[in-house]
């Protein structure tokens, strides 16, 4: 099969004003027919509902949480990109557009990205109405920094809590909206699967988490914004609930998944600290505008304490390696070297796999008190993590799973091949291709939600008669009582292991096999052990207590045992892709001085996946992504 | 290290609760109170006994999801320190300790150390914003912000929502929640033109919401992981004063 991006025609900066111009409307009093569902209230779903309510449709919200503002958007650190060019530092659309075109190793679609940068300033400015306390300069105006993967300084930030601020702002908003009555808030419901009739999205079903209730929704449209997978690993910076089920579910139901290989693996994080351990933290990318990241010279000294090794006697690998963006190269290959010199057996920290992030340098330049005032907060986290002051010795760091670029496949339109289905933010395949730069997530989920879907969304429903299918059609019926079996079946298997156990494991054969580097024989043998691990989980696991009440260890084997389906994709994706391109890096294909070499020839397309069955292999269908614009070159950050 | 945990545990919002004892060995220092916790409940899950059910989420202090007394302290000994941030290291061995839910009228306990925060919603959908809809906002510099405001606004927007200032207040008030976002935007020019008519309503639907009066007490302070300042409650009374000033005037 073709997928058809509906990419407009004409240049790419025109693009985006053509679709607008062209697109269809619908007048304010018909808008209020339309029903549209929306999942997930992070930085895409909040501003996607409160755009939409203010529009004039009918807008119902769901979340897993007990409010809307607590989903992960909230725990983004360091900032957002946006090209306003404030600094005077040359930059442009054009330009915010190629850095993360190249960002993304040449893995994404031109038009979206163009989108996305041409959009970006707006995203500010709407931020700034709200009331978002942007960082600012003694003069009043807006303060920037800079970010991996640029050589200007385009991210605007809030302290270290950029993304808890622009969440607020769009949770407010959507406030607003749940008191006008616009739209109607539905918290501790999760979504539990996708109701598609006549191959068309028409409804959810879902669980009130306290009551155990199931119930159905049904809509003109249904809109994910569900975030990313990372979680798969079971180990990641994510928070504990994220999870792949809203998505993965709709795959079930005949949404493709494109690149479910894709999943960023960021450099800055603190290190692991043993088994008991249940989630990474992110220490921001934003410490390595100041912070220099090096690894002991020889592997004798990495006992030693950091204060006394002499200058001579370190390596600033990133500024050795990557001398043009020193210590700001991009997260994937800031993230593949720190793994490279601790292989080599320069890691420092109890368990050898760390590097040193050093802002020793900066504290003498700028002063303690300017460095505080900077990051203070994720030097204050680093302690309560790990004991140790920052202030006076230098942060030990590791990558870990972070952000996920594949997602369901989306058209320019933001729909999936389901009519109906509309995917946002973290949740679609993004625009990140291969790798996304630092600040771009934040900028993407409210660009979907604020000033493409709106758009979009409308275009499309013009094109349907409004109106809904009866909640006791059959299709309804069914999806509702697969869903309450399931439940019912994890429940009786009272088995040996926990789900925790099962996702633990899990993560273990993921960040072996389809973690930094990736090879053809472990992804096989990845594939194996998923299945076994399948296998035993739905034979062995015990899940406690009843479906008629809060029961959070059921839904986490619930969540576990779509990872256990949806990690084989992953792994299966990765095995297909016979290229190293961004974060997908595998050993097979890499240049002499050991960079991902891609396969432009073979392998400069999307992979989308379509569901074929239970224990079939799904179909691989491709998008070929054609660069009309920008030349393909080796991504080079030296 | 070894500790004896007290842990409230109660069926439903129906039921009447009480503290249910287990001990737990081989807890690292290292560990997070939350993890710990995990610790406990695959034990019990292990033993066929339901877990105890507590909230969380992000686990690094960010989205205000955990929310329990530990030893008659809202969030633990730490000050500045919310429950996932708190790590076992700040336990002697052989600790005692105690873990209850919030308890406040307006936080009704669904499951052990599950409450029902949504009061706090209600509170920001009453008019914790700014109206203003998507599009047609202008230029985000053309407003310059003295940095020393935006400083003020930024100090008290980093309230998490979690609700410890309730739970910590003898009067279960939530007072700091909701100057923390009434100074907020107060701070700002965008929040001006629906300063007064916002604190009033906010205020009033505080009332409405079952949660006590603000006598001054400061535990809220204390007790706040984000360590917003009471002196935000102070600007509240100046703004809520003026505004009942002006609405008599009008």
């Amino acid at each position: 099969m073709i997928l058809d991006a509906k990419v407009p025609s004409g240049p790419l900066a025109e693009k985006w004003t053509r679709f607008k111009r062209e697109q269809r409307l619908i007048s304010p009093a018909n808008k209020a027919k339309y029903t549209v569902i929306v999942v997930g209230t992070g930085l895409a779903g909040a501003s996607a509902a409160a755009s939409l309510a203010e529009l004039g449709y009918k807008v119902l919200v769901f979340c897993f949480h007990d409010t809307p503002r607590r989903a992960h958007s909230i725990a983004a650190q360091g900032g957002i990109n946006a090209a306003k060019n404030y600094r005077n530092d040359g930059d442009s659309i054009f330009r915010l557009f190629y850095d993360t075109i190249k960002g993304g190793d040449f893995r994404s679609r031109e038009a979206n990205v163009y989108r996305l940068a041409e959009v970006s300033g707006n995203i500010i400015d709407q931020c700034v109405a709200q009331g978002v306390p942007f960082a600012r300069e003694y003069g009043g105006l807006l303060e920037t920094r800079s970010f991996g993967g640029a050589q200007l300084q385009r991210t605007f930030y809030c302290r270290g809590q950029t993304g808890q601020q622009l969440l607020l702002g769009a949770y407010q908003a959507l406030c607003r909206q749940i008191s006008y009555g616009t739209v109607k808030m539905f918290p501790r419901c999760e979504m539990l699967d996708l109701v598609v009739i006549d191959g068309r999205a028409r409804g959810i079903i879902t669980r009130h988490l306290v009551t155990g209730k199931i119930e159905a929704f049904a809509a003109d449209a249904v809109v994910l914004a569900t975030g990313g997978y990372s979680n798969v690993f079971y180990l990641s910076t994510n928070a504990i609930g994220c999870n792949v089920s809203a998505t993965y579910r709709a795959y079930k139901r005949g949404a493709f998944f494109a690149n479910p290989c894709f999943t960023q693996i960021h450099p800055t994080c603190i290190p692991v600290s043993g088994e008991h351990q249940s989630k990474l933290t992110l220490m921001s990318e934003s410490l390595r505008n100041d912070g220099r990241v090096w690894v002991p010279k020889r592997r004798e000294d990495v006992a030693k304490h950091p204060n006394d090794i002499p200058e001579a006697d370190r390596d600033y690998f990133l500024e050795r390696k990557y001398p043009s963006y020193g210590n700001l190269a991009p997260r994937d290959i800031a993230s593949r070297a720190a793994k490279e010199v601790c292989d080599e057996g320069r890691g420092v920290g109890p368990s050898g796999r760390g590097v040193y992030l050093d802002l020793a340098d900066a504290i003498r330049r700028q002063g303690i008190d300017r460095i505080r005032e900077k990051y203070g907060n994720l030097f204050d986290m680093y302690e309560r993590i790990t004991g140790e002051n920052a202030y006076t010795q230098p942060m030990r760091i590791y990558p870990a799973p972070h952000y996920t670029m594949g997602g369901l496949w989306v058209n320019y339109e933001l729909m999936s091949n389901l009519p109906g289905l509309f995917v946002i933010g973290e949740a679609n395949f993004s625009d990140h291709g291969a790798n996304r730069l630092g600040a771009s997530a934040l900028m993407q989920g409210l660009a979907d939600g604020y000033f493409i879907l709106p758009y979009t969304l409308t275009h499309w429903l013009a094109g349907v008669k409004p109106g809904l299918p009866p909640l006791d059609h059959p299709e309804f019926r069914r999806c509702a009582g697969e869903a309450q079996q399931r439940l019912k079946r994890l429940l009786a298997i009272g088995g040996q292991k926990t789900a925790v156990e099962f996702h633990r494991q899990l993560g273990h054969i993921l960040w072996d096999y389809v973690g930094m580097s990736r090879s053809r024989d472990g992804l096989l043998r990845a594939i194996d052990q998923i299945r076994t691990l399948r296998q035993q989980f739905w034979e062995n696991v015990r899940v406690p207590g009843s479906d008629t009440d809060l029961n959070m260890a059921l839904e986490r084997a619930n969540r576990v045992a779509d990872f256990l389906e949806f990690a084989e994709l992953m792994a299966l994706d990765a095995l297909r892709r016979e290229e190293s391109c961004g974060c997908h890096f595998r050993v097979e294909y890499q240049t002499p001085d050991g960079e991902a070499k891609r396969d432009d020839e073979r392998f400069c397309h999307v992979a989308a996946w379509e569901y074929a069955g239970p224990d079939k292999e799904p179909i691989r269908h491709e998008e070929p992504l054609v660069f009309e614009t920008v030349k393909l070159t080796e991504r080079s950050y030296k | 290290m070894k500790v004896t945990l007290h842990i409230w545990r109660q069926k439903s919002p129906a039921d009447q609760g009480r503290f249910v004892t287990y001990s737990l060995d081989q807890v690292s220092p290292d560990m997070s109170f939350l993890e710990m916790l995990d610790m406990l409940n695959e034990q019990l899950i292990q033993q066929g006994e339901e877990p105890v059910a507590f909230e969380h989420d992000c686990r690094e202090g960010i989205c205000g999801s955990c929310a329990m007394m530990i030893n008659g302290l809202a969030h633990g000994p730490e000050r500045g320190t919310t429950t996932c941030q708190l790590h076992m290291r700040s336990f002697p061995d052989g600790a005692e300790i105690y873990v209850e839910p919030w308890r406040a009228r307006a936080f009704p306990i669904l499951k052990d150390l599950v409450c029902d925060r949504s009061a706090l919603d209600r509170i920001i959908q009453a008019g914790g914003y700014v109206s203003v809809g998507t599009g047609g906002a202008p230029d985000a510099n053309c407003l310059p912000v003295p940095k020393t405001a935006q400083d003020k606004a930024m100090d008290a927007a980093q309230c998490i929502g979690c609700g410890a200032c309730v739970a910590a207040c003898p009067n279960a008030s939530a007072m700091l929640f909701l100057a923390a976002k009434v100074s907020h935007l107060a701070h700002l020019p965008q929040g001006q033109p629906e300063r007064h008519e916002r604190v009033r309503k906010m205020l009033a639907q505080h009332d409405r919401e079952g949660f006590g009066h603000c006598t001054n007490i400061g535990e809220c302070e204390a007790a706040c992981p984000k360590e917003i300042s009471v002196e935000h409650i102070a600007q509240l009374n100046r703004d809520y004063i003026a505004a009942s000033l002006l609405s008599l005037v009008r």
